[in-house]
């Protein structure tokens, strides 16, 4: 019952609120937003117009446009109702999803429960997936119970099934067997969606126009072309000629002037994307990457939290936000940004005090030094490799003799996860980021906290070899309890627990930005992906 | 005439053999596309099967012999990243490409053969100083830059043109492309003269050495004393040779703007190969670069083959060689 409760009341706080966005649209909807059509330039483009290709958050933000799913995410990823109006617990193992009725797929078939069976179905099979969404799908048995009434059940307690449901597009059932290719061309990509697709010229343009029979909020644009510009100068100066009304991802060094500039309006969030260094834990096994002041490689000093800490406490947060950043980031001290999901009062970003780490490292029985490397990607990041340099000057500075070395995304990934002996992580320290794409508290635990154990799904990104029983526990408990206000108590607490002993040294959450024309606005969240419903005119 | 193409032609299979296999064992030194590809939210078991889905879990060397069986009946795999084939992709993306160099080139021609043989024609006057100056920026000026400072100027200060994309294409005599339409052309031409510039530079500087070169000769000197006017001189004797370097050389430029049109591409986001196959690197999309560097080889061996049948054909000098090979 408690969970009811506390679902419930979710939607009802958000409801009216949405009732001020209809009538705010409404409203303008009388004045002159009629035949309008709205270009915007996207720094990339989803690889496929299939919403069940690749699981990468490009094509799902563009998915979003066109498709529905059962449970949808707002802009700070609390999931409000999607073509699923309401859903609930109906026994330990099973949640049930109350269907919308009424709702109709671009090419005029009707919404029911069988859409949703087909679409998982072909969710987990797309043959060449990249990435698939089976992820999402597994492991999951799906009844429909009557055409507006799904039941889906796991062998385990799952409170997780929902935001599962808010990954995966919903298409209609005849094209249940279609191919990428008929996504790509059109013949299939029908959904529910706010916008229909009109046509995709790869790497040239996407043309979608508005959905007049859409359930939700009316959009407001007839139409939008999208414009894939990967350079960001070449972007800012789309916006400033007046070939685009909108861009994402302002080049940091354009900004000062867009900012400035007559008839530009500029849009910054703090996004969930983190950045971190995380420092091997573990004795085993000896890296080349920490010696003595004669070279020898000794055990990592990170095994003592102290030594963790230490770093923690001489990193300049700020200084990197200011002068690396262009004012682009914010000092983090967790997973979450402020007001977003799984975020903890209980903690705030270390403060910079090197007089502090000196102690600690004296402490430790380190105060003669050591040297280490520090590894990073090179242009995976908004600035990563003079991030990197400003860590290496300020661990240098508190006694740690510290050199960097970067390398291409490409090379990164594969030695910062299987580069090492036994094809375990290579590097003692290195510096990485990560953002929560699925909108569930426990996400980032699973994936970097708890112990790895690979064949249970617990800690793929764990690289640095953390592992507390009772972070696990906690994880573990919360994420097999249908209680969610509960689970979340649990995830708050491993947070806490967690980033106390340094599991991982958060760095900055990145502030992404957006830059339109005068009369635009764009509503912001945690997500540094665009949505295109978001952007609206003013009233 | 013909025993040496077909000895060039073989000569041509042999050299793409051994490329396909540098650049095959060279792109699989590199990263590992699975780390790439895979959302790390994924399920483990997701991870092998994309590895497996993907023949990445072969040794390279079964891979290799999967990608040659399949060369053979032209199928070069398929794109990791858009799960479609890589010479397909390749093949889509190259008329945005063609278009662009084939514009570069023309411009190059129509500006820089004029500017080279007045510079000739005038070596010691101020405009040859002027142009033969401007030449030496041509060739030293970064493109990345110069292609930024013209979106600046022309679109951004002056308005004229548009900063980026290829504009509306239309269908003339079954060609789809977009110089056939007015937005088209608009789009079309920063990029094109951003690509020229550099080959501008070299048309001035070669027309210009063949005309201080030619003018010098007997020929020329007994047309003056026919007493033929200059411009017939220009038109009918010097004309012919110099072009004969200058085509040689552009052939193969030809082939160097279609590879490297890259920077270009990227500066004014121009849906051509260059986007394709920097993004492909980028993400290690190793089929797209093994077909996109085989495709360029062959280009320039179809190049270089063209123009080396028309020497043999122009010049029995290297017909002879061929002959010793």
């Amino acid at each position: 019952m408690k969970i009811k409760r506390s679902k419930t009341m979710k939607i009802s706080i958000l409801k009216p609120f949405f009732m001020t966005i209809v009538v705010c649209s409404l409203g303008f909807w009388g004045g002159s937003a009629s035949a309008e059509n709205l270009k915007v330039a996207l720094a990339a483009e989803p690889t496929s117009m299939d919403p069940h290709y690749q699981n990468l958050t490009i094509n799902n933000s563009f998915a979003t446009q066109v498709y529905n799913a059962l449970v949808l995410q707002d802009v700070n990823q609390n999931l409000i109702p999607g073509l699923a109006t309401s859903w609930e617990p109906f026994d330990d193992n099973t949640w049930e999803f109350k269907l919308r009725a009424g709702v109709k797929f671009h090419n005029g078939a009707s919404f029911s429960a069988e859409d949703v069976i087909a679409s998982m179905e072909r969710a987990a099979n797309v043959p060449n997936s990249p990435s698939s969404f089976a992820t999402f799908t597994k492991g999951k048995s799906f009844e429909v119970v009557d055409d507006l009434t799904l039941h889906i059940s796991t062998e385990k307690p799952n409170p997780f099934i929902p935001n599962d449901m808010s990954r995966v597009s919903i298409i209609d059932s005849a094209f249940v067997d279609a191919t990428t290719e008929d996504f790509n061309t059109g013949v299939a990509s029908f959904g529910t969606g706010p916008y229909k697709l009109n046509k995709w010229l790869p790497s040239d343009l996407i043309e979608i126009s508005r959905n007049d029979d859409y359930w939700g909020d009316a959009v407001e644009w007839d139409s939008i072309t999208i414009k894939p510009i990967k350079d960001g100068t070449t972007r800012t100066a789309a916006l400033i000629a007046g070939d685009v009304d909108f861009i994402e991802r302002v080049a940091p060094a354009d900004l000062p002037n867009l900012e400035s500039r007559a008839g530009i309006s500029v849009f910054k969030s703090v996004s969930n994307r983190m950045l971190y260094l995380t420092l091997h834990m573990t004795d085993n096994p000896i890296k080349p990457f920490v010696t003595d002041s004669a070279g020898n490689p000794i055990t990592s000093p990170f095994q003592d939290v102290r030594m963790r800490k230490a770093v923690s406490l001489a990193i300049n947060r700020q200084a990197i936000a200011d002068r690396v950043m262009d004012g682009l980031s914010t000092p983090a001290g967790q997973f979450s940004p402020e007001g977003y999901i799984g975020y903890s009062n209980n903690l705030k970003a270390d403060p910079y005090d090197p007089d502090r780490a000196k102690e600690l490292i004296a402490a430790a029985g380190y105060a003669d030094g050591f040297k280490l490397t520090i590894h990073g990607p090179a242009g995976r990041y908004t600035n990563d490799t003079r991030i990197l340099e400003a860590i290496a000057q300020m661990l240098s500075r508190v006694g740690i003799d510290t050199s960097v070395e970067t390398m291409p995304a490409s090379v990164f990934f594969k030695r910062f996860a299987s580069g090492g002996v036994d094809n375990k992580p290579e590097f003692t320290a290195a510096v990485s980021g990560y953002a929560n794409g699925s909108g569930e508290p426990s996400h980032p635990l699973r994936i970097f906290i708890h112990t790895r154990q690979k064949e249970r799904g617990y800690g793929p990104g764990n690289r640095n070899g953390y592992s507390n029983v009772d972070v696990d526990k906690l994880i573990e408990d919360g994420r097999s309890s249908m209680d969610i206000a509960k689970g979340e108590k649990a995830f708050i607490e491993a947070t806490d627990i967690a980033m106390k002993e340094y599991a991982l040294v958060p760095i900055h959450h990145e502030i992404a930005t957006w830059a339109a024309r005068e009369g635009i606005t764009y509503e912001l969240g945690a997500l540094d992906s665009t949505f295109l419903h978001f952007i609206r005119s003013q009233e | 005439m013909l025993t040496f193409a077909i000895k060039r032609i073989m000569q041509s299979v042999v050299v793409l053999f051994v490329m396909s296999l540098i650049v095959f064992s060279m792109v699989n030194l590199i990263g590992d596309p699975v780390d790439m590809l895979v959302n790390p939210e994924s399920l483990p078991e997701e991870i092998d099967r994309v590895r497996q889905d993907f023949g990445l879990d072969q040794p390279v060397h079964i891979q290799y012999w999967k990608f040659l069986a399949g060369a053979m009946s032209g199928d070069l795999g398929n794109s990791f990243i858009f799960g479609r084939p890589a010479l397909t992709l390749i093949i889509e993306r190259f008329p945005a490409t063609l278009e662009l160099a084939t514009s570069a080139l023309i411009i190059a021609i129509i500006v820089g053969l004029p500017l080279g043989i007045y510079a000739g024609l005038n070596p010691d006057g101020w405009g040859a100083r002027i142009i033969m100056g401007g030449s030496v920026l041509g060739i030293s000026i970064p493109t990345f830059w110069l292609g930024l400072m013209m979106i600046i100027v022309f679109s951004v200060l002056l308005g004229w043109l548009p900063v980026s994309g290829r504009g509306e294409t239309a269908n003339f005599l079954g060609i789809e492309s977009s110089i056939f339409t007015l937005d088209g052309l608009r789009h079309l031409i920063m990029p094109a003269f951003n690509l020229a510039l550099f080959k501008i530079s070299v048309v001035i500087r070669l027309a210009r050495a063949g005309v201080e070169e030619v003018m010098a000769l007997d020929f020329i000197k007994f047309a003056r004393a026919r007493g033929l006017s200059s411009q017939r001189i220009v038109r009918s004797h010097l004309l012919p040779n110099i072009l004969i370097p200058i085509i040689t050389v552009l052939a193969i430029e030809f082939g160097t703007l279609i590879a490297f049109a890259t920077v270009t591409e990227s500066v004014f986001a121009w849906p051509g190969l260059g986007k394709l196959v920097i993004d492909a690197i980028v993400n290690l999309d190793r089929p797209i670069v093994v077909a996109y560097l085989l495709f360029v080889v062959t280009l320039f061996l179809v190049l270089n083959l063209i123009v080396d049948i028309i020497y043999a054909a122009l010049d029995p000098r290297v017909r002879l060689q061929g002959d010793d090979l």
